[in-house]
Formats: C-alpha cells, sequence, structure tokens
C-alpha cells in the first residue's frame, strides 16, 4: 500500500473509533486487535485532552474534572492542533465553551476560558522591557494628544459580561474563596517580567480608557472617548495606571492631525 | 562542570527537565549529568521556559529531543517546524538532538502522538530522506530513535534493527536506543527483547532512553505493555539496560517521567540508580582491561 494512502488510511480508523481498523494492520497472531489499536485511539484523544486541561486549568475546575474531559473530547473531535506547539491548542476552544450546550448553566465559562488563552500567550510571549512613567515624562506634553501607545507583546485585554477576572482570580488557590463581585469586567492581562498579571480594571472611563489604547487610538481620542464616558475621567490616573502595570512597550507619534 | 562546546552527551544520567523542578534545580545543584527537553515545549518567543532553560544550560549539557517533526510522515516535512528547531539549536547549541522513527501528522493535523510505520523500501527511502532534510537544516548529525508499537503491519518486509541501521548507513545519523520501547515491543510483539540487543548497531548509539511501561492486556488476553513514562524503571527493563550497557559500554542515559512527574528528589534517586550502573560497567570494563 502506498504511504500516503496508508497513512490517510491509519488517521482516519484513529479520529473515528466506529470505523473499522486499517486493512494493514495486524499483530503477531496475525490477526488485527481492536484492543491493540485502542491504544493509539485512547493516546491520541488523553493527549490532545490533557493538553486542554493543562491550558485551561481553571475552566477545568469549574466544570469539575468528568465534565471537562468530555467537553475537551467533542472539542477535540473536530478541532486538531495545527502545529506541534501543544501551548497554542485550544485557541479556538473559547468559542467552542460558548456554544456547548451541557455548559449553558454557566454563562461566564467561555470568558473565563478566553482568560485563559491569554494568560498562556502572556506566559510564552516575546520579553520586552515595559515603558516606565519616568520613559514617559520625557514626552513634549505639546506631543500627548497624538501619541499612541503600543501594548506590551504579552498584554492583552479580555471584556466579560461577567466578572471573569474575579472568579479566575478566586480559583487560584487549593481553597476556593468567595466571589463577591458582580457585573461585568474588563482584565488586563500581562507579564512585564516573569510573572504573568491579571488585573481588573477599575468600572467607567478607564475600561473606556484601556479599551481605546488596545484598539490604537491616539491618547487624544482616548481621552475623548472616557470623557465623554464620564467627565470625572482622571486622564492622568489612568495613564500612570496602564504604565504602572507593564502594559506598554513603547509609544509611536500619530502623523495624522489630532482631531 | 559543564564542557561548553562538548559535541556529545557525558555517559551520565540525565533526567527530562520539568518546569515543576526549575526551582529545586537551580538551587540545589544537583549532580545529573544533563538535563534534557522535548524542543516543542520551548518554541514560544519568550518568557519563564527559555530564561529557566539558559540558566540550566549554564550549568548542565542539553539533549533537544523533539517529538512533533513527524519523521515518518508520507507528507513533507513542515519547514516552519524545522526553522524552530534551527533556531532552538542555534540559540542553546545542545550536545545532542534526536527525534523519533514515526509520524504524528497527516491532513487533520498534528496528533500529538509517535504513530508507527510499515518498514519497507518505500518508508526507508521516505525517512532516510526526511533525516537527510533535518540533518540539514540544523547543521548537525541528528540521533533517531526507535519506536515502542502496539500493532504489526501486513507490507512490512524489513526488520525494525535492519531499517534503522540503514537509515543510520544511508544519512550517517546516530540512533537512540530506548530500552523501555525494546522492552514494550518486544513483548507486544513476542520477540526477545535481549535478541533485539544483541543484534542492535550499538557503535551508532549516541544516547539510551529508560521509562517506565504500564501493563494491559490485548483482545485476546495477551500481555499489552504500554509506553505510559508515567512510573519509575521497571526491574525487567532496568535488567535489560544493564545487559545492554555491557554490550555497548556506558552510554549518555536519560530517565524519562513525562507524566505523574514526581518531587525532584524521586527522579534523582532514578538517575542515582542509572549512574551506578554506569560506573559498575566502567569499573568492569577498567578492572578487565588491567
Amino acid at each position: 500500500m502506498d504511504i500516503l494512502v496508508c497513512q490517510s488510511a491509519f488517521a482516519q480508523a484513529l479520529l473515528d473509533p466506529a470505523a473499522p481498523l486499517p486493512a494493514n494492520v495486524g499483530s503477531a497472531r496475525g490477526e488485527s486487535d481492536p484492543a491493540r489499536f485502542a491504544v493509539y485511539r485512547n493516546n491520541v484523544y488523553v493527549g490532545l485532552t490533557s493538553a486542554l486541561a493543562r491550558r485551561f486549568p481553571v475552566t477545568a475546575r469549574l466544570v469539575g474534572e468528568e465534565f471537562f474531559t468530555g467537553m475537551a473530547r467533542v472539542y477535540a473531535a473536530s478541532a486538531k492542533p495545527r502545529s506541534p506547539l501543544m501551548f497554542e491548542y485550544g485557541d479556538t476552544f473559547p468559542e467552542f465553551v460558548s456554544g456547548f450546550g451541557p455548559a449553558r448553566a454557566l454563562p461566564y465559562l467561555a470568558d473565563v476560558s478566553r482568560l485563559e488563552v491569554a494568560w498562556s500567550r502572556a506566559y510564552h510571549a516575546a520579553d520586552a522591557k515595559p515603558l516606565s512613567v519616568g520613559d514617559f515624562s520625557a514626552i513634549d506634553p505639546a506631543m500627548l494628544a497624538r501619541v499612541k501607545l503600543i501594548l506590551h507583546p504579552s498584554a492583552s485585554l479580555v471584556d466579560s459580561s461577567y466578572p471573569a477576572g474575579s472568579i479566575w482570580q478566586a480559583h487560584q488557590s487549593t481553597e476556593v474563596s468567595a466571589v463577591r463581585a458582580a457585573g461585568s469586567e474588563l482584565v488586563l492581562i500581562v507579564r512585564p517580567q516573569m510573572q504573568v498579571n491579571v488585573c481588573i480594571l477599575p468600572p467607567g472611563p478607564d475600561r473606556v480608557f484601556a479599551r481605546a489604547v488596545a484598539n490604537g487610538e491616539t491618547l487624544g481620542e482616548a481621552a475623548i472617548q472616557s470623557m465623554a464616558d464620564s467627565p470625572s475621567f482622571d486622564f492622568g490616573g489612568a495613564l500612570v495606571g496602564l504604565l504602572s502595570l507593564g502594559a506598554i512597550a513603547a509609544i509611536e507619534i500619530s502623523t495624522e492631525e489630532a482631531s | 562542570m559543564l564542557e561548553r562546546n562538548a559535541l556529545t552527551l557525558p555517559a551520565r544520567a540525565g533526567l527530562g527537565l520539568k518546569p515543576e523542578h526549575y526551582g529545586a534545580i537551580l538551587d540545589g545543584k544537583p549532580d545529573v549529568g544533563f538535563f534534557e527537553v522535548h524542543a516543542e515545549n520551548y518554541m514560544g518567543a519568550g518568557g519563564p521556559p527559555h530564561r529557566y532553560l539558559e540558566a540550566i544550560t549554564e550549568r548542565y549539557p542539553l539533549s533537544l529531543h523533539g517529538v512533533g517533526l513527524s519523521i515518518g510522515a508520507a507528507r513533507p516535512l513542515d519547514p516552519d517546524h524545522l526553522s524552530r528547531l534551527r533556531a532552538l539549536v542555534d540559540r542553546y547549541n545542545p550536545q545532542s538532538f534526536s527525534e523519533h522513527l514515526a509520524w504524528s501528522t497527516h491532513d487533520c493535523g498534528f496528533l500529538n502522538d509517535l504513530l508507527p510505520l510499515p518498514y519497507t523500501p518505500e518508508t526507508l527511502a521516505r525517512v532516510s530522506s526526511h533525516v537527510d532534510q533535518t540533518q540539514q537544516a540544523l547543521g548537525r548529525r541528528m540521533l533517531l530513535e526507535n519506536p515502542s508499537t502496539y500493532i504489526l503491519f501486513e507490507e512490512s518486509t524489513i526488520d525494525e534493527i535492519d531499517f534503522l541501521e540503514a537509515v543510520a548507513e544511508r544519512t550517517g545519523c546516530g540512533l537512540l536506543l530506548d530500552v523501555n520501547n525494546v522492552m514494550v515491543s518486544a513483548v507486544n510483539h513476542r520477540l526477545d527483547p535481549f535478541v533485539y540487543i544483541d543484534r542492535f548497531p550499538m557503535n551508532r548509539v549516541g544516547e539510551i532512553h529508560l521509562g517506565g511501561y504500564d501493563e494491559a492486556v490485548d483482545s485476546a488476553g495477551d500481555r499489552l505493555l504500554i509506553d505510559a513514562h508515567g512510573s519509575e524503571v521497571k526491574s525487567d527493563v532496568f535488567e535489560l539496560y544493564e545487559y545492554t550497557l555491557a554490550r555497548g559500554g556506558p552510554l549518555p542515559t536519560l530517565v524519562e517521567w513525562d507524566n505523574d512527574v514526581p518531587d525532584f528528589a524521586t527522579l534523582f534517586a532514578e538517575a542515582h540508580r542509572v549512574d551506578t550502573a554506569l560506573h559498575a560497567e566502567a569499573e568492569r570494563r577498567n578492572s578487565r582491561a588491567a
């Protein structure tokens, strides 16, 4: 049998437990043995579901091991890793979770898994020295409105209609602490040095500001949007906040005229 | 402790490097011959994995062991993956690079397991060309590891050892002899593991692997060993290992324990057991030579 045909048949039988065993597979006894082929079938699914359990530990904790393994298995049946970099496997898992019927009772589950995607991306992201408040003070104030902040390579925002950040934080120790938060949260995930930080941003105009910065708006535009949200917006405080969290790697001066 | 530019691993016990042991290793500076990592776990852009691996390779020799290149695949090798391997080799200058006689990638994606292939003239040509391509891409010789298998292919016409030896002959690659895999395959296919070792081209072996197997039975109730890497090295495998050393002499030997990873002290005890066997074999050879 041609090697490509042989591997296609093997892969197909591997992924579909109902499929017959490949015709060319045998054993020392001669005949093929489903129990032997099942070792490969099992290895593939156990390998994929345990990779997901490692990447989504809080999601797994929220639903329990058995439920998680079942859910991960359904995902793995339709989504195989695109590369051998298993720490990247599951980028689309949150979307799958949000549409997974049996998990409907936990509407925040998909957001917690999005946070976990962001966490592992931050963990493996390129290293960069964050811009400090001191670095920033060297900028000519007249240019400030045209400055665009470049996020640190590890930084990302997770927007949740639920307290996803508080839920995640409550599951960081052996004992789960009570989650007192309610309502939506905007969570910044960033690794300025070797530690991944998960920061829940204060509600109100600070969130509008952080989203605008992450969308690549100039500081001028970000300030306008934040003020529109609330006239009491504290521009300096919000800016220093993002800088001190290590979320900013560099600045760029926009060549467009400030509006 | 480390000969920085040595091209080979020392004939000592090595351990698989696990993130949960980074701290214990850097603080305790244990006397371990070398550490081995799965290349794919260090293919991120930055972060703690690289920070720790840099610190550890300042003190210990490194074996870079790939689990995702899919050398036995019918499909061409992934050029992106070869570039990622090259970048790691350039960055860490490991004393050894090894991969498996297996495939793991197909049209559907990466299957995350080391899958078996039939041994035929066609697969021999394919594997040899993939090993050639890898060695060229990395600018160095690699070691190819014997697999553990649970099934046999009806179309196989070449014996596994002859197959490995032919790849080595054609490409100049070395071999990685996994003694646990020998036991697993031998039991699963009713072969004598000692005969396998007797026939293995020991002069081509650059590294030995040891690990723990799990035990099951197949549909007919025959023993079925599973390469699990989740326990200590079983006594029959250790006996086969000592037999291997008696034939091939002391060789760099890795203890693989990748699942249900124990505390570092337990792993270190396994390394000590291996070092003792290596030392005994060296002594035996010295006294015979004297």
